[in-house]
């Protein structure tokens, strides 16, 4: 099953790369849709972070001694800054260390 | 006369397949910097929601797509429906729809087998590096050769920063909360994706939504909460300044 599914996921994947490089003349131009895929990252990712900073170990967590929100306020500072994935881990790392060290 | 080629990198463009495929690889090779510790933290990540080594390590080719790697194994870990699996992945994934669009004009007149190979090898990254050589450089028989090499370098540093991050996963304390990196990989790669106030609407609300969409049955929260982003980015659109 899990194989099965994992296999899906990639056809899907690669449905949704292939789809203009295969049938762009088939494919509507419409600036519609064009304007509901940009939301699309910004949408999806706002999605995935939250849990990722409130829910720790299945429990929510959104009082300020949560250290992973001071760590991901901090990471989204650098990320403005920089503009580098990898400065943006290092902070978020670092900043997560430190505030659980001063938690503990 | 000399009848071997003398290259004259000032004077003539050389569009060698070759020539293109190694200039692809070395403008893919600074982003495997970032794409590496991805690869690594994927790996280790991956076995603690409860996947297999294999299945993880096997991701990376059949799904070969971080971030919706990463759901994946998350909703795998959750006991999620497999038909809401697919769903959650697709939308994660639905930005390669205008990658897809933006590379379709340099590869038409390709035969099918360029095709199929390119479009798996479309990533995010491989597209990043790529699309300047496309768009702004000499429209040359061979170009797509360009995009085969940042495609095939970013495809081969993810294969095998999965499989050390699977080799090590068991050897990283739990304690050093490595699976925080996840998070802020989102954040980065967020950052980069809002352009105008109303992305950042979207992100916001979706981010808003999503923790009380979490009780929805068959973990549907992810996709519900992406859905009402969108739908708010969109109505907060007119509020963005005239830029397009």
């Amino acid at each position: 099953m899990l194989l099965l599914t994992m296999a899906a996921c990639g056809l899907v994947t690669f449905l949704i790369r292939l789809s203009f490089i295969a049938f762009g003349h088939h494919l509507p131009d419409d600036p519609r849709i064009e304007a509901v895929l940009r939301y699309v990252p910004p949408a999806i990712l706002g999605a995935l972070i939250g849990p990722e900073i409130f829910m720790i170990g299945g429990n929510l967590n959104a009082t300020p001694d949560n250290p992973r929100l001071w760590a991901a306020l901090v990471a989204l500072l650098v990320a403005r800054l920089t503009r580098s994935v990898l400065a943006t881990i290092a902070a978020g790392m670092g900043a997560l260390w430190v505030v659980q060290a001063c938690l503990a | 006369m000399a009848t071997l080629p003398i290259p004259l990198p000032y004077l003539m463009f050389d569009d060698s397949p070759r020539a293109e495929f190694l200039g692809g690889v070395r403008a893919e090779l600074p982003l495997l910097l970032g794409v590496v510790p991805f690869g690594l933290i994927f790996g280790v990540l991956g076995l603690a929601a409860g996947l297999p080594g294999w299945a993880v390590v096997l991701s990376s080719s059949l799904i070969f797509a971080g971030s919706s790697q990463v759901v994946f194994a998350q909703l795998w870990g959750g006991a999620t429906p497999p038909p809401v699996m697919v769903a959650t992945v697709g939308v994660v994934n639905l930005r390669h729809l205008l990658y897809s669009a933006a590379v379709a004009d340099y590869l038409r007149d390709l035969p099918w087998r360029w095709k199929l190979l390119l479009a798996y090898l479309l990533t995010d990254e491989a597209f990043a590096a790529a699309i300047g050589r496309l768009r702004d450089g000499p429209a040359t028989a061979h170009r797509h050769w360009f995009l085969c090499g940042t495609g095939f370098t970013l495809w081969s540093g993810w294969q095998l920063s999965t499989l050390a991050g699977v080799l090590l996963g068991a050897a990283i304390p739990e304690s050093w909360s490595l699976d925080f990196s996840i998070a802020l990989t989102f954040i980065a790669l967020l950052v980069l994706s809002v352009h105008r106030r109303s992305d950042a609407w979207a992100a916001i609300a979706a981010a808003a939504v999503v923790l009380p969409a979490l009780v929805l049955p068959h973990k549907l929260g992810l996709l519900v909460a992406a859905g009402v982003g969108i739908v708010f980015g969109l109505l907060m659109r007119r509020f963005d300044g005239k830029k397009p």
